[in-house]
């Protein structure tokens, strides 16, 4: 039996940006939070040894010991689902800071177009422009209803950046300005201008100077040091929950983070939730924490699972097509990319950043007609310096072995050499894609963990040809010696890696008939429960999700505050 | 056999054969050969015999890390030998055998990640398919012990001698069928696990810290004008012209 803790008016479950942003705004109201991590404390005294490339990006220190848990997968609902038994693709983060901790920085928000994809498509292009199979909606919430909490996010993360003319409208500037135009991005500034294109710096989670936020967090500027993902920044320029969010929580003594706190399960009486059970991972104890709110703030994955492991909301069936739980788990498209591979040229890409970078906005959403595509939205096509470490980074011209004389000589060769347009892909949800709880395999603790239905779509595959072509050109005018170009998109693998960008499975919308959230992230069925992360967006983007996963942070914090006060369902049922 | 004598033996002789003799290494009239050829060569080269040293202080070899935690002898050289074949010498500097690329795989076998523990280790096990990674209960260092057995039989098969003994072009032929699974590693395992493994951890070998055991005198990194760990490059990244750095291993940071 699991040892019962006095209640709390909070629980909140993962202590990575949805979780701090959570903790911060409350316990700065006065309102007592309990907070569960199942991984470890951390702070930048971790990455003493920090530019580690084998320890932390190929021994995947900072991410979720698979041992304990992991996910399964399968192309089609006819395949039996195996576990993804090493990492390949996704990067999933563990213990404090979660994947604020390891992410790169890039910190975009997501078009009006994305928060109103139906309407806008289909009053653009007739109804029969949507497929049947794809199960897109609008968020039940605006880019501009969105905005104020964007910029709030931004503010707390000082993130850097200059203002897209055909992006959404921003009340204020950047907080810092972008970060350096190195002479490798203008190769690529160039080229795209010589196109025709409108080129600009990414927006930033490195800072670009040094900055204090509302919260009176200083921390310093990026020294471009090109350990970014998959690792801590020992200088606290990343922004990360760890060195913004988490210590302004702490400092109100309302707080009580526990680490090493795996939850099993939510707990729940007729109509609402009660608390959680949860595992001390290191001693194999387990607690029953009651509270008055339960936030599931985990990743995309466990979000999902908590949800189904305790029999929230009603599992998404995709042969009938009802229930919410699970469905629309979307991804990223991210063949499509072009090498350029320079014979006379070197560049300082051992230095670099992981938010260091220039993308065209042009193939963005439907900022171009897609009247005769068999596709809408759109992809990212940028290009960026991360520094490009020794073990990851072994780029050769087609043709070349894989090993051997061959390969070392050309791999020495272009090391410095070589630049990637890249495409990133907004991914559409498909009836098919989804999550549930897998019928065989279980986890340390005994629980099924999620199996994950995913292949890439008709849709999918016609955005990649679309999209190589144009980054073919870009790679082109960059005047490249040799370019290698990723045409097609082949079927999904588990074991490749591309993108880490999972979404979706416990989705927002303006319909309880087709979503499990309202706008403030409170479930509809069960109204003390909220779920934060980008396990909520219905669709993916072209953008990286952290941006718009921190903005619907602090409109849950919001909801949290208004629930606590004055009770029940925050959004008018439709 | 008296202590007095082996010690001699040490100090005295560079012979494999008095080493034996004086040990008393030997089973009815065989000689127990293998693992003890190397350590003679180790110390007959060596000046740690406390005998011969005055200030009686022990005293390591230049890189206490070149010494073997998981493989024996002959496991290390054809370790050497095939990773060498992945990344060998040439104009650009060492190869992976001169990086001590399979010193750093010795270690990382012996080690977390040789026993797969942080893999998802739960059954049933099932066949794997192109898209779910790999499936295979063997452990890592069971998969690479078993792969360079095989690289040996198939050596003898097709080239009527052992792996190391064979010219770089017929090594080169046997890598090749491994790496394109035309060999029986053991049950369902096929030699692409084993390949794969390879080829990962002489990259790794070659390009990993040199904490790490591998990438000796951080050379794999100079060869790349990779500048390996260091805290900024505010000025380098700005610069038009590419600006080579001396390589810094984590090491650099001890001081701090």
């Amino acid at each position: 039996m699991a040892k019962k803790l006095s209640k709390v008016p909070v629980v909140v479950v993962g202590m990575g940006w949805a979780g701090g942003i959570i903790s911060a705004e409350l316990t700065k109201a006065g309102i007592n939070v309990v907070g569960l991590e199942r991984g470890k404390e951390r702070s930048t005294a971790d990455y003493f040894m920090g530019h580690d490339e084998l320890r932390y990006q190929h021994r995947t220190e900072l991410m979720q010991d698979l041992a304990k848990e992991t996910i399964t997968h399968r192309n089609s609902p006819d395949q039996r689902a195996l576990p993804m038994r090493r990492y390949g693709t996704f990067i999933i983060g563990d213990g404090v800071g979660g994947a604020g901790s390891h992410w790169n920085g890039q910190t975009y928000r997501f078009l009006p177009y994305d928060f109103e994809i139906k309407t806008m498509t289909e009053k653009k292009y007739g109804k029969g422009k949507i497929k049947s199979d794809m199960p897109i909606q609008d968020w039940g919430i605006t880019y501009d209803e969105l905005e104020p909490y964007y910029d709030t996010f931004e503010k707390m993360a000082g993130t850097s950046g200059e203002t897209v003319e055909l992006y959404g409208k921003r009340k204020n500037d950047y907080p810092t300005g972008p970060m350096k135009k190195t002479p490798t991005l203008e190769v690529f500034e160039a080229a795209t201008k010589n196109l025709g294109y409108k080129p600009y710096m990414v927006s930033s989670g490195n800072l670009s100077e040094s900055y204090t936020n509302p919260d009176g967090i200083a921390r310093g500027a990026c020294q471009y040091c090109a350990y970014c993902e998959n690792f801590g920044c020992e200088y606290g320029a990343k922004a990360d929950p760890v060195v913004t969010v988490l210590p302004v929580a702490q400092k109100t003594g309302k707080l009580d983070l526990r680490t090493h706190a795996n939850v099993l399960k939510v707990t729940k009486n007729s109509t609402k939730a009660t608390g959680v059970i949860y595992v001390d991972t290191m001693t194999g104890i387990e607690y029953e924490q009651p509270a008055d709110v339960v936030v599931v703030a985990s990743y995309v994955f466990n979000n999902a699972k908590l949800l189904l492991t305790s029999g929230l909301g009603e599992a998404y069936n995709p042969k009938t097509g009802k229930g919410t739980v699970g469905k629309n788990y979307c991804y990223q498209v991210s063949s499509g990319w072009s090498t350029a591979l320079f014979d006379n040229q070197e560049f300082n890409t051992y230095a670099g950043a992981g938010a260091l970078g220039m993308e065209i906005p042009e193939y963005t959403g439907d900022h171009f007609d897609h009247k005769n595509l068999d596709f809408i939205h759109g992809a990212g096509i940028r290009m960026f310096q991360y520094g490009n470490r020794p073990i990851a980074n072994n780029v050769v011209p087609e043709g070349t072995p894989n090993w051997g004389p061959e390969f070392k000589k050309a791999s020495i060769k272009y090391a410095n050499s070589w630049l990637k347009v890249a495409s990133q892909g907004a991914s559409m949800p498909h009836i098919n894609n989804y999550l549930d709880l897998d019928p065989t395999y279980k986890d340390e603790y005994g629980m099924p963990i999620l199996r994950m239905t995913y292949d890439y779509t008709d849709q999918d595959k016609a955005l990649v040809k679309y999209m190589a072509k144009v980054t073919n050109k870009i790679a082109k005018e960059m005047g490249a010696d040799h370019i290698i170009t990723a045409g097609e998109q082949g079927p999904f693998n588990v074991n490749k890696d591309t993108n880490t960008h999972n979404t979706g499975g416990v989705i927002m919308g303006a319909d309880r008939e087709t979503s499990v959230l309202n706008s403030y992230l409170q479930m509809w069925d069960v109204d003390n429960v909220f779920v934060v992360g980008a396990s909520a967006f219905p669709h993916n983007s072209c953008f990286n999700p952290t941006g718009t996963l921190g903005a619907l942070s602090y409109r849950a914090a919001e909801g949290i505050e208004k629930y606590l006060k004055d009770g029940g369902s925050l959004v008018k049922v439709k | 056999m008296a202590a007095k004598d082996n010690k001699q033996s040490h100090v005295e002789s560079n012979s494999r054969r008095d080493f034996i003799k004086n040990s008393g290494l030997t089973l009815g009239g065989l000689v127990l050969g293998g693992a003890f050829g190397g350590l003679l060569n180790v110390n007959s080269k060596s000046k740690a015999d406390s005998a011969d040293n005055k200030s009686n202080k022990p005293q390591l070899t230049a890189n206490p890390n070149v010494a073997l935690m998981f493989f024996t002898q002959e496991e290390y050289n054809l370790t050497q030998a095939a990773a060498d074949r992945i990344y060998p010498a040439d104009d650009n500097g060492p190869g992976a055998k001169d990086l001590n690329a399979a010193i750093y795989i010795d270690h990382q076998l012996a080690g977390s990640y040789g026993i797969n523990a942080k893999d998802y280790r739960f059954g049933p096990y099932y066949e794997g398919r192109e898209t779910a990674g790999t499936q295979t209960k063997m452990l890592r260092k069971d998969i690479f012990l078993t792969g360079l057995k095989a690289l040996d039989t198939y050596s003898q098969k097709h080239f009527k001698d052992k792996f190391t003994a064979l010219d770089t072009e017929k090594q080169d032929k046997v890598l090749t069928a491994f790496s394109e699974g035309k060999v029986k590693l053991y049950g369902n395992v096929p030699s692409t696990e084993f390949f794969g493994l390879l080829r990962s951890l002489t990259i790794e070998g070659v390009y990993a810290d040199p904490m790490y055991g591998g990438n000796k005198d951080m050379l794999g990194w100079k060869m790349r004008k990779y500048p390996g760990s260091r805290m900024n490059y505010n000025q380098e990244i700005m610069s038009e012209k590419f600006v080579t750095l001396e390589p810094q291993g984590l090491n650099s940071h001890m001081n701090h």
